[in-house]
Order: structure tokens, then C-alpha cells, then sequence
């Protein structure tokens, strides 16, 4: 336990003691063999749940994020000399991790053992979209040490312990605020009740509260509009180009939150320095140098890229043995979901078989510019001038762990920024509603959308949208040029008739009942549900996406066999497009029964959903007469 | 003379791995390079002309005592002493010429100060005597010898010669006399004291001597400029130039990507590519600094020496201290400008933001380049350490970059000697050209190229091959003089067909293909969208011209989809584009002809939804027939509905959905490599007509004239023998063959054939009719549209003298008389044709004779 604290804080140390010249590497290794333990993860505190201001400056932190932009690689001090001005002694020290080199000192520049080293730096924002249940649940867990006798679900007692730690170093954390939280003190297990709820309310609002106090907001660029969470700048000192944008990783790192950083900034109000050192505009210095109070750098030591978010599932995403248990009720728990979403969809069991099938679908492979398994659900007939849209997207936002629902109302499409921009003056990538994590789901909620006139952004807007469903790529906006980021968006349209945007998949919706009143309809429903299960339904929709699939042989002689049958009675009624989505329907419903292979059933069951759906629309067309 | 191991040309990047130089004690191994950087960044960034103790080089200070000494010595030394004791003085034997400070270079003077070892007791190193043989003299800190650095440089300039040249910038001059005199004598009679000097061509003749360029700019850039004025003025004694002449090297080998540039490459000569971005305004540096005395007037000169200027406590004049004050208006500056650079988007990994890099432009350089240029820029990399605040002593761990630009080269500018879409050469490895001419060589590489296009997309051969040759496109001819313009090289593909055919798909294909394709559909684009429009910056209030998709994709491909649902206006500015290549502009006060040598490929769906198949392609797309001439190839891409293909088609998608990655690849070329492939053949081979082969094109055409002549209809124009001919140049490109031979054409022969057959086929006679494409209607309908209005005019006058008829009843009358049947629209064409001829008029129900 304390050999745990011990090392956590060793870190700080680390950089001045540098006797071997391989310690670089025994540090790492070290750390990296410690992080892979479960368990020892735990401890570390993490960024997304706790706030920066109780986190202790160059201690080891976590960070659960979204890579939003790279900066420019910059050139450091990798060993420098300092010069005790005293006594004239000459100390080697690395400038590793951090930002800053040691003050107090002299810095001999010129010294022959200087070597300079490059590191690059990403900026970093949390998971766009994630829902509140993901937050609450990895919160919970950071907190819950197994360590502990009281299973506290608080961070509270963690936090109070830290800093204890803290004021026996130095005295660098508000005190005040500190006490408000921790509340009186006293040995650390009384703190058990501290509800998570609360606190979970008040950091964000303490952190605001941070970000208010400063005179001009900065505009943290997260790319979804209303979201909160720290933003870091994590430097990065091996192999940055494996990472990419919108990549979500998990940072483990050295956290700097030097005041002198902040200095920067100020200072270049007052003082004009003068203008051949100023290659920066004021505008790229506050984005690039934001007050470290705000937006803390993170020294990476060691991250790995997440498949998902969902900390339920162990985050390397193995299929191994824990999902294989899993596996083994898997329709038993797609009975129980199909039930679920069959009464929030009104009693129409086949929208729910299909908004299954969209919740595990994700791009699985391209074919040159061919994206491969990916299935956009349009959901028409969703009553207009009502709440059920909104409902909808809260109950699919229960169950994923990232989402965003865009009305696309005249003015949201008019007005927002969906395509992420390049912004020459501060240097950086102005995010949009489109940059988001793989895997994250899109609601587009259409029956927010007026007759009116579109003007150019909002044409861009649509057709940014089109090209996401058709291509899953988006194009970001670099001002000179164009470039083309794939990514891996889930996207459901819910509309009244037929979506304006192209989509892979059409349902009309055909509620079987209608509920007085829809928002306890729903809410009663979802009251209803028993945590355990809906955690189990959270598990089935990550796992069963990362499962592979293959299609035998005899199979695919099966379905080609009936492809030239259906054709020959009438070649009107298949096209290769129609086929293209029977196999996307047909994977997607063997996977959701944790099936690995396709078989004829299987086939059959998806031919027979196709044509129960396909009716429908039919139908309505008669009955519409001119539904497009 | 020195260890090469010392300065490490290193291509690959090793983090913290710079190891630092043994600090020898032998004067003739360049010390670290590291500490040179420092002394020279901190210099640099000295950002506060006063004050220049309490700063963080204090401690160098002790060792910079050296740079004093020479520094007084300068004021009081006579001139030539000066010019003995300093090798990198810019002093020439014709002293009349100004002498301009080169701020790129860093400030010179100060190499001065520090160079010559032998001046000083100089810490460790042993003093040589001073006016020794040169070869014991070298810059302090480099291996550099100014002597023989600079008679190299001199035998450089008189003897080398590059006969197998193709460098644009050596266009005109004689290949076989010494490259750079030539250009001595252009500097003579135009007056542009410039000398770009090929470091390609410095590193064939002398490697050492390169590699000396490549460590040490700073102080071999001046030793190059002296050898080139003392060159330049022995010959040419009488000369006037504005300043002496500046040499500038570029294309320092190795062109890096910004994204290779590390620590290793500190103080070092690169060139990196990269698009510009931002420009700053002009900075004014100050280069010398003008003092007078208040009290008596005198006035005196101060050299800014790294950024700070010393200024004179005591008047020298008058003894008054604290009385002289800077006079700014007298005091000498220099142009400076922040640019920013770019990665180029070809040179960018996937899935990662460009970066970028501070280029700082100083005197003629300033204002060279624009925002949104692509520029190679050749300079030195610098890294300063930022100080957090100037009045502490912290330093921030970390360094500012930047390149201080000795040359700049635009890489898309037109050129003069009409190589300008080659200018963009991409760098191809030997290696890689040897695998694409293995390639090449292989007898079915059109096939398989053309079955590496758009692998997900099933069977359609033909259109693929078509797609194929529009990618190499045809060659380019020059016709200007005998007036009749540019010859369009490009091919233009459409497209059409039932909708669900994957034609989008297949033309985002190319479009991800191809470097400078731009992707519009029909339905989304205005006119302006396609062309350009002009627009008010508004910072400047100046006018911009703004180019859009079809400008922009020069030498690309415009990909267009939904090419049937554009506006008419739109599609009227495809006319020019599509034959001439130009797009002419007449906006706002601004007309211009922009060049927009595009090929075109448009997809385009059928007007009811579903090819009719009993319609020509007129009928089906409704597009106008003027428009329709200038696509080279029309395919149709219809469902061929027999279920071998149906078989065929779905074994293809299944196999789609459960292969692996890995094994699709194997099967099929992979993009990257069909890309190279493109881009080498569009570069590099420039087919021409062999005599067979012109023979064959000649009796291909009269064959296609023949068919149609029997019938009294016109198969081929002379715009079909065009599209021949450019399809059989791609043909030969695909080859990589010079020469367009009897096998291209045929192949040329038969695509076209096969475009025709699906598009032009007159579906009321199965017969192939070019008409339906050159005037929107077939022969044969011509005709009976004629017959019919003639059957009418004599049905008309068989009734003998009537002023008026039924409608309905001529019509019924007309019905019973003929033959075949006639719809209600062929008897309204023909009262139409009629009322033309001003026979009859038609108002209402009622049918009145003239």
C-alpha cells in the first residue's frame, strides 16, 4: 500500500537522480509492468473524475482521451547543465517530462553534454458523446480499491488521503476548497458516505467555476457543444506516429500544472517582447500555451489505444475467456433487449430487431473507398412536434457508451460547425460536431428540420453529412485543401417520412399502441429496467462489435444460389445493392445471436426480415401515394 | 582534413541519440555542434536591446571574452588588415559595390569574430601562426578552410558542366559549357545579382564540398560568396550590379518532408517542401544602429551584433557621457517575414494533422511567396530556447524552430519553358521505377491495371480500361502557331445508367485515386462553384480570385456525379472547359483565362429513373447533344441481367464481406503502387504517332465513316478521330512506350467501338449512329420525321381546297392512311414542320391552311 504511494510519487524524484544513462528505459519498463495490472491501475488517479485542481503537480495521473489535435513536434533540452551559482558545482539534469527546466539554477546552455530531443505534443480532450452511465461507472470503479476495507465509492476519502500526503511536501493545493470537499478531518474511512452523485455535480461546477474566474474563457475545442472535462496537453516521447487523430487512448502520465506556464501568456500582454521573437500570434500562444491551470500538460509514460469505452468490459477488449462466458446467454439477454426496445419503440418488434442490428454494426474493413459493415438505420414515422425522438435517443444513450444526438433543425444546420476547420491564426484544428471517436453513435433527429432555406454552410453541413453515411469518412476543412479522415459513426435518422439523407436501411416505424402520454410511457419503462440487466445490455452491444465473422463456403454457394434464383424470377426485384445490404443484415443478425458464421437459418431469417421490412415501405406508399 | 563521422548526415531519426562530440583538443576536429548552437541561438533571440547581463548566458559570457577583443579591434584596425585577419570579410577588390548584409545567413561578422582560432588564445585550441599556410586555418568549431573552400567553389563555377541536364532553370543555356559561368554572364547582362547554385551538381563534382554546405551554411555560404564576386568582377570588371552576388544554394539532395526534420538537423542546410500558409508583415530589423550626441552632434554607427546593439556611453567626440541617442530614420533595417509552412497533404501519414514550420524570409525573399503556394524552401534550421519571462532567468525546456530561407521555390508557379505540369515531379526511388518498368514490361499490364481500378466494383471491364486511359490521359500537342490552340490531351468519360450501378462509387474511386481530383455532384454545384468567382478579402479590401472545382483539379480529374441534375447555366461552362481546357472570366473587373486542363468524368442517371432501352442516350439523360460530343467514351452501365453475371456478381460481394484484408490484397495491385504507376507514366512518357500507327488511325476513321455512308448517315467527325487518337496515346502510355504503335490503336479502335455500340445505337435500327450523339436525334428519325410531315402535306392536299380542318380529325385521317403507327407526338412534330414551312398554322383544335 504505501510501497503504492511510494511509487506514485516517485516519479517526481525521478527526473533529478538520473545516474545511469539507461534509467530512461528501466523507468518505463518499469512502470509499464506495473500498469498492467489491473489492479495497480486503479490507483492511479485518474483526470476525467477527478478535478486537476486536487491532483498533486508531477504525480502520476490517468487520462481516459480523445487525441482532438496534433501540434507541432517541439525541440527540448533532453540533458542540460546547471550551474549552482554558489559553489559552481555542475549537475547534469534531464529535461524528460518536464516542462520547465530547474530553476534556481544557472542553465549552462553551452555545455558540450547538452543534448537536445524532440517530443511531440497532442492535444487532448475527453471522449466526445460519453454518456453519463460511462463516466458514473469508471468513477466508481477508480474509487473502489479492493485495498480498502470500506468499499468506498467516493473519491473523498482517496483524495483526502493524497493530501495528506501533499501537505506533508509542500504547500501547493487551496486549502479551502480541499476542506469544503473532504469535509472535516479525520481518518479516512469515515468518509464512506460521501455519495458519488454529489460529488460528481459538484466537480464539474467546482471546474467551471475555475474556468469562469478567468478573464477571458478559453475555448477549450471540445468538439461537441455543452461538454465538460479537463482538456490536456499530453507530450509525447516515443513513437507518436502511431497514434492518430481521433484516436481514444488511455494516458498514463506525469502531471505538470507549473504556474510558470500560465506566466506566458500574461506576460506577453505587458511586455511586448520584441517582434522577431514573437513567431506566434497572441491567439496561437493561447491555444498553444494555455494557462496550465486549465489545461494541465500530461507527460506521457505509457498509453494504450482503447477499442472501446465501456468500463465494463476489461479495456484490451480480448475475446477470450471473459467474453466467452458471456457468450453463452447472449440471446437470452437479446430476448430481454429486443423485448425492451420493442416497448420504447412502441410496440413494433421488428424497428427493434433492426435498431439492433444498427447498435452492433461498426466499419469493420474498407475496400478502397468501400466501407464494409456499416449500417445506417432510418427510422421514419417518428410523430413530429413531440418529445419521443428525445426520449429515444436517452434510452439508446443508456445503453452506448458514446453518443450525440443532432436535431437538425434550420438553425443547427445552418449555424454549426459539423466539419472540423483548420484555424491558420491559432494554428490549431477548430473542431466539429463531426470529429468523433470510433464507434460513437450519431442520432439524427430530422423531425427538428422546417421547410426553409438552407444557406452554404448549411448545404455543406448536409452533404458532410451524406458523405459520413455514404463514405464513413469526413472531410476536414484545412482552407487550402481538403483531407479526408475515415471514421467509424453509427448513425440513425429518425424522421418523419423518409430521410433526406441517404441511408443504408429504411424502417418505417408502425407503433402498435399509443401511450397517452409518451414521456411516462417511456419512463416508466426504463424505471422498469433492473440495473443489472441494462448493465448486461451495455456489455452484449460493445462485446458482440468486436466479434470476428466469416462466411463458409458452402454458404456463400448458398447465397449466390439464391441471389441468380431471385434474379431469374424477376431482376427487378434484387439489385447488387439490395445484396450488398441482405449480407450486412445477415452478419449483423448471426453476430447479434454471438454467431461467428453465417448459416443458411441465418440467411433465411435475414432475407425474411428484409421483405417484412420492405413490405412495409411498400405499403406505405400505398397508403401515402406519394411518400418518396 | 577532418573526421566526416563528426558531422553525421543521418536519414533516419534517432531520438536522443546525439551524442556529443568529443571535445577534442586538436584544432582540426570541428568541436560539438551543439555548443555552435547555442552561441548562435542565444544570440539571436537576444530580445532586449538593454540589459544584457542578467540573462541566462552569463555563464557563456566567460568564454564569449574572445568575441570582444575583435570587436574593438574592428573599429581601429585599417581596412586591409581587416580583410587578412578575416576570412569571411566581404570585402572584394571592387569595393563601389555595395556590400549587403545576408540576415539568412545569421549575422556574418560575427563569423568573423570568432572563426579564425589562430587570432586568439583561444581556450584550448593550440594558436597557429596566423598567416600560415591556409590549410592549417580553419572556422572555429567546423572543418571549414576558407582558402580552399573557396578555390573549390571557384573550379566549381568554371568547370562544371552537366550535358544530360534537364533542370528548367538551365533552359536556354549551352549544355556543354561550364553550367555556372553561363549564368555569370546572365547576371552580367540582367543584373539580378543572385546565383542559384544546384547542390545536386555541387555534390556530383565535389562531395566534400557539399557536405561542408550541408554542416556549415553559415560560414560556407559566405566563403561561396566570396569566391563568386571575385570570380565574377576578374571577368567581368566593369559590371554594375545593385549589390554583390549572392549565392544561393537549393535543393539540398535529400528534399525532406517536415515531418523527418529532428534535432539532428540544427544549423544544417535543408530543403523541405511544404504548402504556405500564413505570411506575416513586413519586420523591420535593425541592422545598424545611427547614435548622436546631443550635446556636440556627433554622430556615429553601430552594428547590431545578435540582436543587441552596444550603445556608446561616451560620446567620442565631445567626452559627455550619456549623451548619444538613437536616431531612428538614420538607422539601417533590414526586411524581415514570418512565414508559415505547411506539410504538404501528399506528404502526410493518414489519420494525422499536418504540421507546420516558422520560415523567416528576409530582404528580396519578403513577399516572394503567397498563402496557399506550394514552395521548396532551402534554408538553415535554427532552434532558439524561449525564455519564459525575458526578465528571468527560467528557460522553458523547449526550443522554438525555424528556417531562415535562402531560397525559395514555388513548385506549381508556371513555368516558362512549358514543363509546368511536370513540376511537380514526384520523387521517384530507382528502386520503385524499376519495379513499375518491370511492371511495364509485363504484356498484360492493361489488363491488369485495370482490373486493380476500383477492385470492389464488379465486372464492367470496359469502362474500367476507359477510366484507365482517361487516368494516363493522352499527350499534349501545341498547335498555337499555326493558330489553332492547345490540342485537349485529356479524355472525357460519362457515364450513365441505372441508378444503383455503383457509378458513384466508382467515381469516388478515382477521384481518392488521383492527386488532384476534386469530386462535385451535379446537384450540390453552381456554376461559380465549378468555375471561380471573385471575392473581397477582407482584410486587405483586395479582389481574390477564388478558383473552384474545375480550376482546381488542373491536370486532375473533375469527377461529377449526378451530372444530369446540374442547371443548365452550369453545365454551359463545361463547353469550354471540355474542348478548349480554359475557363475565361469576365467578373468584377477581372478577366482572365485560367488554365483548366481537367478531364472530365460524369455520371449521369436516366431521366425516368430506368434506361429505356427503346430510347438512344439523348432521349434517356437529357443532356444536350453539344455537350454530349465532347465526352470521348459513353458507357452505359446497366444491369445485363443473365445470371452467369448474376453468379459472378454475387460470389464477388459475398466474398467481399468475409475475406480478410490481407487476401484481397494479395490479389490485386494495391492503390499506392497503380498510383506511382499513373504518376510516372503521366510524367515521364510522351508518346508519339508511329507511322503504322497514323496509317491505322487513318483507315480506322474511314472505316467509320464507311459504315455509316451506305445508309446515307455519318458514323464518324473528325472529333471522333480525336478521341481515337489521344485514347491510343494513353494506350501507349499505359505501355510505357514512346512511340503510339498499331496495338494501341486497335485497342483505341475497339473501346471507342464498344462506347459506341452501347451508347450510340440507334435503337430503331440497331445500327451505330454517331449522330445521335453530334445532333441529339439519329439519321433514320431525321428522315421519317421528313417523310411523315410530307405524308401530311399530300393528305392535306388530296382534301382538295379546304381554308380549315379538325385537329382530331387530320390526325385520325393521317392514323388510317399510314402504316405504321403514329403517336400523337410524331403528328405534332410534323404539324410543327409544317408550320415552319408556312403551309398551315395550328390554333387551338382548329388547323388553318396559308
Amino acid at each position: 500500500f504505501t510501497q503504492l504511494f511510494k511509487w506514485v510519487n516517485n516519479c517526481k524524484y525521478l527526473n533529478c537522480v538520473n545516474c545511469s544513462p539507461d534509467w530512461e528505459t528501466k523507468v518505463l519498463e518499469y512502470f509499464k509492468e506495473k500498469l498492467k495490472d489491473n489492479e495497480a491501475a486503479s490507483w492511479v488517479p485518474s483526470l476525467n473524475d477527478v478535478p486537476v485542481h486536487y491532483l498533486k503537480a508531477n504525480s502520476l495521473v490517468k487520462f481516459r482521451c480523445f487525441i482532438q489535435d496534433m501540434f507541432d513536434p517541439e525541440f527540448y533540452m533532453g540533458v542540460y547543465e546547471t550551474v549552482d551559482p554558489s559553489s559552481k558545482s555542475k549537475v547534469l539534469r534531464s529535461g524528460k517530462y518536464k516542462d520547465v527546466a530547474e530553476c534556481g539554477h544557472q542553465v549552462d546552455l553551452n555545455t558540450k553534454n547538452a543534448v537536445t530531443l524532440e517530443r511531440q505534443t497532442f492535444y487532448c480532450v475527453p471522449i466526445p458523446g460519453e454518456s453519463p452511465w460511462v463516466k458514473e461507472i469508471s468513477f466508481s470503479y477508480s474509487c473502489s480499491n479492493p485495498a480498502r476495507v470500506v468499499p468506498s465509492t467516493s473519491y473523498a476519502p482517496c483524495r483526502h488521503k493524497r493530501s495528506y500526503e501533499e501537505d506533508e511536501d509542500m504547500e501547493t493545493q487551496p486549502h479551502k476548497q480541499k476542506e469544503q470537499l473532504a469535509g472535516p478531518q479525520g481518518t479516512t474511512d469515515i468518509h464512506g458516505s460521501g455519495d458519488p452523485k454529489r460529488l460528481e455535480t459538484e466537480a464539474p461546477s467546482s471546474l467551471s467555476n475555475a474556468a469562469s474566474g478567468c478573464s477571458s474563457p478559453l475555448d477549450l475545442n471540445f468538439p461537441l457543444p455543452g461538454e465538460k472535462g479537463p482538456a490536456c496537453l499530453v507530450k509525447v516521447y516515443e513513437e507518436w506516429e502511431l497514434f492518430k487523430v481521433n484516436d481514444i487512448l488511455e494516458v498514463y502520465g506525469i502531471l505538470s500544472v507549473d504556474p510558470v506556464l500560465s506566466v506566458i501568456s500574461e506576460d506577453k500582454d505587458s511586455s511586448l517582447v520584441d517582434p522577431m521573437d514573437c513567431t506566434e500570434s497572441v491567439e496561437e500562444q493561447r491555444v498553444h500555451c494555455p494557462p496550465a491551470s486549465l489545461v494541465p500538460r500530461l507527460h506521457m509514460l505509457y498509453a494504450h489505444r482503447l477499442q472501446h469505452n465501456n468500463p465494463l468490459l476489461p479495456p484490451a477488449a480480448s475475446e477470450g475467456q471473459s467474453s466467452s462466458g458471456f457468450l453463452n446467454d447472449v440471446v437470452s439477454v437479446r430476448g430481454e433487449l429486443l423485448g425492451y426496445l420493442t416497448h420504447v419503440l412502441l410496440g413494433d418488434a421488428l424497428a427493434a430487431e433492426y435498431l439492433i442490428l444498427h447498435l452492433i454494426s461498426t466499419v469493420y474493413a474498407r475496400r478502397d473507398v468501400l466501407p464494409l459493415g456499416k449500417f445506417t438505420l432510418n427510422l421514419s414515422g417518428c410523430p413530429h412536434n413531440s418529445t419521443y425522438t428525445e426520449q429515444l435517443y436517452r434510452v439508446i444513450q443508456q445503453l452506448i457508451p458514446s453518443s450525440f444526438r443532432l436535431g437538425m433543425s434550420l438553425h443547427n444546420m445552418n449555424n454549426l460547425r459539423l466539419v472540423p476547420r483548420k484555424d491558420y491564426t491559432a494554428n490549431r484544428l477548430l473542431s466539429g460536431v463531426l470529429q468523433l471517436a470510433p464507434n460513437t453513435s450519431l442520432f439524427l433527429d430530422e423531425t427538428q428540420l422546417e421547410q426553409g432555406q438552407l444557406d452554404s454552410t448549411g448545404v455543406r453541413n448536409i452533404t458532410a453529412l451524406g458523405n459520413l453515411i455514404s463514405w464513413q469518412k469526413v472531410d476536414y476543412d484545412f482552407n487550402y485543401h481538403q483531407m479526408e479522415f475515415p471514421c467509424n459513426i453509427n448513425v440513425l435518422i429518425a424522421s418523419e417520412g423518409k430521410s433526406l439523407l441517404p441511408c443504408d436501411c429504411h424502417v418505417r416505424l408502425q407503433p402498435q399502441l399509443a401511450p397517452p402520454n409518451l414521456e411516462q410511457y417511456i419512463s416508466t419503462i426504463q424505471v422498469s429496467l433492473s440495473p443489472s440487466l441494462l448493465n448486461k445490455f451495455r456489455i452484449y452491444l460493445s462485446l458482440l462489435r468486436t466479434l470476428d465473422y466469416s462466411i463458409s463456403e458452402e454458404v456463400t454457394k448458398a447465397v449466390e444460389d439464391d441471389f441468380v434464383e431471385m434474379r431469374k424470377d424477376d431482376p427487378q426485384s434484387i439489385s447488387a445493392e439490395d445484396l450488398h445490404r441482405l449480407l450486412v443484415v445477415a452478419r449483423l443478425l448471426s453476430l447479434s445471436v454471438g454467431h461467428t458464421t453465417l448459416s443458411r437459418d441465418r440467411w433465411m431469417r435475414a432475407k425474411h426480415l428484409e421483405t417484412l421490412r420492405t413490405n412495409r415501405t411498400e405499403q406505405q406508399k400505398c397508403v401515402n401515394g406519394n411518400e418518396p | 582534413m577532418s573526421s566526416p563521422s563528426a558531422t553525421p548526415t543521418k536519414g533516419k531519426r534517432t531520438r536522443g541519440s546525439n551524442p556529443p562530440t568529443p571535445w577534442s583538443e586538436d584544432a582540426l576536429t570541428p568541436p560539438s555542434r551543439r555548443r555552435r548552437t547555442d552561441d548562435a541561438s542565444t544570440s539571436d533571440l537576444q530580445p532586449m536591446p538593454t540589459s544584457p547581463v542578467t540573462d541566462m548566458r552569463s555563464p557563456a559570457v566567460q568564454d564569449t571574452s574572445l568575441f570582444s577583443s575583435p570587436a574593438q579591434s574592428r573599429h581601429s584596425a585599417p581596412l586591409n588588415e581587416i580583410d587578412m585577419s578575416s576570412p569571411l570579410t566581404y570585402g572584394t577588390p571592387s569595393s563601389r559595390v555595395e556590400v549587403r548584409q545576408r540576415p539568412d545567413l545569421g549575422s556574418v561578422r560575427k563569423a568573423r569574430q570568432v572563426d579564425l582560432h589562430s587570432d586568439h588564445a583561444n581556450g584550448p585550441e593550440a594558436p597557429a601562426s596566423e598567416h600560415s599556410v591556409g590549410q592549417k586555418l580553419v572556422i572555429w568549431g567546423t572543418d571549414v578552410n576558407v582558402g580552399t573552400c573557396k578555390e573549390k567553389f571557384q573550379r566549381f563555377l568554371q568547370r562544371f558542366i552537366d550535358p544530360s541536364s534537364t533542370d528548367d532553370e538551365n533552359a536556354g543555356l549551352d549544355l556543354n559549357e561550364p553550367l555556372y559561368m553561363q549564368k555569370l554572364e546572365e547576371i552580367n547582362v540582367v543584373g539580378d545579382p543572385v546565383l542559384n547554385v544546384n547542390c545536386e551538381h555541387l555534390q556530383s563534382f565535389d562531395a566534400d564540398l557539399y557536405r561542408q554546405l550541408i554542416a556549415y551554411p553559415q560560414e560556407v555560404i559566405p566563403t561561396f560568396d566570396m569566391a563568386v564576386n571575385e570570380l565574377f568582377f576578374e571577368r567581368f570588371p566593369d559590371s554594375v550590379i545593385e549589390h554583390q552576388i549572392q549565392v544561393r544554394p537549393y535543393n539540398a539532395l535529400k528534399t525532406r518532408n517536415m515531418r523527418n526534420l529532428n534535432p539532428e538537423d540544427i544549423d544544417q542546410l535543408i530543403t523541405i517542401s511544404g504548402m504556405v500558409i500564413r505570411t506575416s508583415q513586413l519586420i523591420p530589423e535593425m541592422q545598424e544602429a545611427f547614435f548622436r550626441c546631443q550635446v556636440c552632434a556627433f554622430s556615429t554607427r553601430v552594428e547590431v551584433d545578435r540582436g543587441r546593439i552596444a550603445e556608446p556611453a561616451v560620446c567620442r567626440n565631445c567626452n559627455t557621457t550619456h549623451s548619444m541617442a538613437l536616431i531612428h530614420n538614420r538607422s539601417i533595417f533590414s526586411d524581415k517575414q514570418m512565414i508559415k509552412l505547411q506539410e504538404s497533404p501528399e506528404d502526410m501519414p493518414a489519420g494525422q494533422t499536418p504540421h507546420t514550420t516558422v520560415v523567416y524570409a528576409h530582404n528580396d525573399l519578403v513577399d516572394k511567396v503567397q498563402p496557399g503556394d506550394r514552395v521548396n524552401i532551402t534554408g538553415i534550421y535554427r532552434a532558439v530556447p524561449i525564455r519564459l519571462n525575458p526578465r528571468q532567468s527560467n528557460v522553458k525546456s523547449v526550443y522554438k524552430t525555424h528556417i531562415d530561407a535562402i531560397h525559395f521555390r514555388k513548385t506549381h508557379e508556371k513555368r516558362l519553358h512549358g514543363l509546368d505540369e511536370e513540376a511537380e515531379e514526384k520523387l521517384f526511388t530507382e528502386e520503385r521505377v524499376r519495379t513499375l518498368r518491370e511492371l511495364a514490361a509485363k504484356p498484360d499490364v492493361y489488363e491488369r491495371l485495370s482490373s486493380a481500378l476500383a477492385p470492389s466494383i464488379y465486372e464492367h471491364e470496359d469502362i474500367k480500361k476507359g477510366i484507365l486511359l482517361q487516368l494516363f490521359g493522352g499527350t499534349r500537342k501545341d498547335f498555337s502557331q499555326t493558330g489553332r490552340g492547345g490540342f485537349r490531351a485529356e479524355i472525357n468519360i460519362l457515364l450513365c445508367g441505372d441508378p444503383g450501378t455503383s457509378k458513384s462509387q466508382l467515381l469516388q474511386y478515382v477521384y481518392n485515386l488521383v492527386p488532384r481530383g476534386q469530386y462535385t455532384s451535379g446537384k450540390g454545384s453552381s456554376a461559380v462553384g465549378l468555375t471561380a468567382y471573385v471575392m473581397k478579402d477582407p482584410e486587405t479590401r483586395q479582389l481574390v480570385l477564388q478558383t473552384g472545382a474545375l480550376v482546381l483539379s488542373d491536370n486532375g480529374i473533375c469527377c461529377i456525379d449526378e451530372f444530369d441534375k446540374m442547371s443548365d447555366s452550369t453545365r454551359s461552362v463545361l463547353h469550354e472547359v471540355m474542348e478548349q481546357q480554359t475557363l475565361s472570366i469576365a467578373k468584377a473587373g477581372i478577366i482572365c483565362q485560367l488554365n483548366a486542363r481537367t478531364s472530365v468524368l460524369a455520371a449521369a442517371n436516366p431521366v425516368e429513373s430506368q434506361w429505356n432501352p427503346k430510347k438512344t442516350t439523348i432521349e434517356n439523360i437529357q443532356l444536350p447533344h453539344t455537350l454530349l460530343s465532347r465526352f470521348d467514351l459513353i458507357f452505359l452501365m446497366l444491369d445485363p441481367q443473365d445470371e452467369a453475371y448474376d453468379r459472378r456478381l454475387a460470389h464477388h460481394l459475398v466474398s467481399l464481406y468475409y475475406q480478410s484484408e490481407e487476401q484481397l490484397e494479395e490479389e490485386f495491385l494495391d492503390m499506392a503502387m497503380l498510383k506511382d504507376y499513373v504518376a510516372y507514366a503521366r510524367s515521364y512518357i510522351e508518346p508519339r504517332l508511329s507511322e503504322e500507327a497514323s496509317q491505322a488511325l487513318i483507315k480506322a476513321y474511314v472505316d467509320m465513316r464507311k459504315i455509316g455512308s451506305g445508309r446515307g448517315m455519318v458514323s464518324a467527325y473528325p472529333r471522333q478521330l480525336e478521341s481515337l487518337i489521344r485514347l491510343a496515346e494513353a494506350h501507349a502510355k499505359v505501355r510505357f512506350s514512346d512511340k503510339v504503335e498499331t496495338i494501341d490503336v486497335e485497342e483505341a479502335k475497339r473501346l471507342h467501338r464498344e462506347a459506341l455500340k452501347q451508347s450510340a445505337t440507334d435503337p430503331r435500327t440497331g445500327f451505330v449512329d454517331i449522330s445521335i450523339l453530334t445532333t441529339g436525334m439519329s439519321a433514320t428519325a431525321r428522315k421519317r420525321k421528313e417523310e411523315l410531315a410530307q405524308a401530311l402535306k399530300r393528305l392535306i392536299q388530296s382534301k382538295g381546297k379546304v381554308p380549315t380542318m379538325k385537329y382530331q380529325q387530320l390526325f385520325d385521317d393521317l392514323r388510317a392512311q399510314s402504316d405504321v403507327a403514329i403517336t400523337k407526338d410524331m403528328f405534332e412534330e410534323a404539324l410543327q414542320a409544317l408550320t415552319d414551312e408556312d403551309y398551315l398554322t395550328v390554333t387551338g383544335k382548329t388547323v388553318r391552311l396559308l
